[in-house]
């Protein structure tokens, strides 16, 4: 029996078991369980011998001897302490997928740079060539968790191009980072009201480039089912599409973006913040059943995650991070286009140096209202018919309440509230008012 | 004219012809003049193709210096995501191999039984003719989404692919055995095993080493695009790894490389082949 078992439950005898989750019953949130292991610990500390603990507790009840205990012993500090070491880890060695982009810095640059090891995991990280492979190496578990854009999980939860299974989104790893690359042909050009039967690439259907392209062209008057034509392809092979004259343009991650920039085959039209300035891009995903199986390794494996993006979003060590990825291990760029698409001082490829420090963030926070309004998206393109409960949806995907405790006991800012309003392209969305939002779209397909 | 030439002949043609074409291809690849009046700190930020003009085609020496560097390390292992062209190689031909010997196990024995009753060769050519030519990756989807498993529905795939030219081969080779040594073997009383292993399995040999011949050609050509398509392991994701950071050189040298082996695979059963040949 494991030293963390007794807690403040008078009843519990040795040897009977309990119900911590290192014996697989309890599901309660991750801090709140090593709250319990830390007031049990250091109860069993001042009272060392059993029987006289348990008649204490018995006799005074555990609210107030845990009160009169964090008089002289400072419980919140030894609990996040604690917060670093979870309880016995269920699975060590791990295999984690990702498509080499910068969206994915965070997991990725854990594994050199020791955010997994840190935590006490093992972790593989695996290129993998396309979205389609990660989906389905996930859905088959050759995955314990990948690196998935942000509206996978929603399409994978609801059963949409794909088996039903329950995903969950427990970090999203970036904000803003991507940008629509034009061909250089392109270059007087630039208003996308005249660019009407074009061809764009986009990464994957269910992708925020995908809705945040259609989002710009449809602003423009453009339909971007009837007018132009978007073609999904992997982020690898976008710029050589690019140069084959396949496509005449993408709304890309980096550092694809930046690599056709650096080739000379074309130019930043804008920035994806400039669209949706803090939208989410991709996401750290794992599956419910991997959760609910292995809850300590979970526990571990978010925290590494989220300290890793934490890490990632201080602009002062974005060079350091470039430096990590950059190898053929991991994205197999130029160094120097990825430290452009992080540190944010970057050729345009119109011949200027553009200095904007906000062009790619990391920020854990799964925002619940990220998840409206994907799901107001995937209704908006008729990839999601029919009656939906956006905000139910959103919060069983997106683990908001639990990334704030893990952002908490990391040091890390975290917001209060689990949802927001924001601001696309000048208009204002609020998460409570789904349908209005949707309707007030004149290029729609449902 | 038939005019005999030395053993040499050829040989020293094909020297030749190489050191045309690499000289072709050198002189071909000329860089472009570098870009005038380009703001230093602008230019810092760009790639050679687009400053300095350097072409993005590689040279025969930039190759050569791939190649050269690749020998010199082939099994090296900088993680999960990046080992040597050696160790590349040998996943390919591992599930190539693993693959092709499913498929004759397969193959080879139902070759047998439709060559040698044309009542079920007629009931399964319907099948065989409609699953022959569908292209061995449109598989891949279905393969990943049943088997569950990356590797094996590479190695599924292979399968598929290498299954077809033996089973016709084998069937092919198997109903032409002539009829006088079937007659033979009918007077002499010989049994239906006997007769299979012992007549039929002779006689028919040659076609079915060339059934195998162009499967393992079939084999090798698919585990590159199969490999490119699931990623992990393996010279097609050598391939495709090099193609996402636009290198062509490794990607020149991963062709080559891949060239070489096939030839290799190819050679040897066509050793393997000639060894069970009869002569009339």
């Amino acid at each position: 029996m494991s030293f963390h078992c007794e807690n403040f439950d008078p009843s519990v005898v040795h040897g009977q078991g309990c119900g911590c989750a290192a014996h697989g019953v309890s599901t309660a949130s991750g801090d709140n369980r090593i709250g319990e292991v830390v007031r049990s610990a250091v109860l069993r500390a001042a009272f060392p011998q059993a029987a006289h603990r348990r008649a204490l507790l018995k006799s005074v009840g555990a609210a107030t001897l845990g009160a009169a205990l964090s008089q002289f012993f400072p419980l919140e500090t030894a609990t996040a302490l604690a917060a670093e070491a979870p309880g016995p880890l269920e699975k060590s060695k791990l295999k984690v997928g990702f498509i080499p982009i910068t969206c994915a810095s965070p997991i990725i640059m854990a594994q050199p740079m020791g955010f997994y090891s840190k935590y006490g995991l093992d972790v593989e990280v695996i290129k993998t060539a396309g979205w389609a492979v990660v989906r389905d190496k996930s859905l088959n578990h050759e995955y314990d968790a990948s690196h998935m854009l942000s509206p996978m999980p929603f399409a994978i939860s609801l059963g949409l191009g794909s088996v039903q299974q329950d995903w969950q989104i427990p970090a999203i790893e970036n904000i803003n980072g991507q940008a629509i690359v034009l061909a250089n042909a392109l270059k007087d050009r630039r208003d996308p009201k005249t660019w009407k039967g074009l061809r764009f690439g986009s990464p994957f259907d269910f992708s925020m480039h995908n809705y945040l392209l259609r989002y710009y062209l449809a602003e423009a008057g453009l339909d971007p089912d009837t007018d132009v034509q978007i073609r999904v392809i992997p982020p690898p092979e976008m710029v050589a599409n690019l140069r084959a004259g396949n496509i005449d343009g993408f709304l890309g991650p980096d550092p694809v973006n930046q690599r056709a920039v650096f080739d000379g085959l074309g130019f930043i039209h804008i920035l994806s913040r400039d669209i949706w300035d803090g939208h989410p891009c991709c996401s750290f995903s794992t599956s419910k059943a991997f959760i609910a199986e292995n809850p300590n390794t979970f526990l571990a494996l978010s925290r590494a995650i989220i300290d890793a993006t934490g890490y990632a979003n201080k602009a002062e060590n974005r060079k350091e991070i470039a430096d990590a990825i950059a190898p053929a291990n991991y994205l197999n760029q130029p160094p120097i286009v990825v430290e452009q698409a992080l540190t944010g001082v970057f050729a345009d490829g119109l011949g200027n140096v553009i200095k904007q420090p906000l062009r790619a963030g990391f920020d854990p926070f799964p925002w619940e209202s990220f998840g409206v309004w994907i799901l107001t998206q995937m209704q908006r393109w008729g990839q999601l018919k029919g009656e939906v409960d956006y905000a139910a949806v959103a919060k069983s995907v997106l683990l908001a309440t639990d990334a704030r405790k893990q952002m908490e006991g990391l040091g890390l800012t975290a917001p209060t509230s689990n949802t927001k309003t924001f601001v696309v392209m000048g208009k204002t969305f609020d998460p409570s008012k789904p349908a209005e939002y949707l309707a007030s779209f004149p290029i729609r397909r449902s | 004219m038939q005019g005999r030439h030395s053993a040499w002949a050829a040989p020293i043609l094909s020297v030749v012809i190489l050191v045309l074409f690499l000289a072709a291809w050198q002189l071909a690849v000329h860089d472009t003049q570098p870009t005038a009046g380009m703001d230093p700190e602008y230019a810092k930020l760009m790639g050679a193709a687009a400053n300095t003009g350097k072409s993005a085609i590689p040279t025969p020496l930039d190759v050569g210096a791939k190649l050269v560097a690749a020998l010199r390390d082939p099994f090296y292992d900088h993680g999960p995501n990046d080992k040597g062209v050696g160790t590349q190689l040998a996943f390919s031909l591992a599930r190539v191999l693993l693959g092709f010997a499913l498929a004759a196990i397969v193959a080879i024995p139902l070759g047998f039984l439709i060559g040698m009753s044309p009542l079920i060769g007629a009931a399964l050519n319907p099948f065989i003719q409609v699953l022959k030519p569908v292209s061995p990756l449109a598989w891949m989807p279905i393969a990943l989404y049943t088997i569950k498993d990356s590797d094996k529905s590479a190695i599924f795939v292979i399968f598929i692919c290498s299954v077809w030219p033996m089973l016709m081969n084998t069937a092919f080779g198997v109903a032409g055995v002539r009829r006088e040594w079937l007659n033979v073997a009918h007077t002499l009383e010989v049994g239906a095993w006997r007769r299979a292993i012992f007549v039929i399995l002779p006689a028919a040999a040659p076609t079915i080493f060339t059934g195998m011949r162009i499967s393992i050609g079939i084999a090798w050509l698919v585990i590159v695009a199969a490999e490119m398509l699931v990623g992990g392991t393996g010279i097609g994701y050598f391939v495709w790894n090099q193609w996402n950071n636009l290198s062509l050189a490794d990607i020149l040298l991963g062709i080559l490389l891949i060239g070489l082996v096939g030839m290799a695979l190819d050679r040897l059963l066509g050793l393997a082949a000639s060894a069970v040949t009869w002569r009339e």
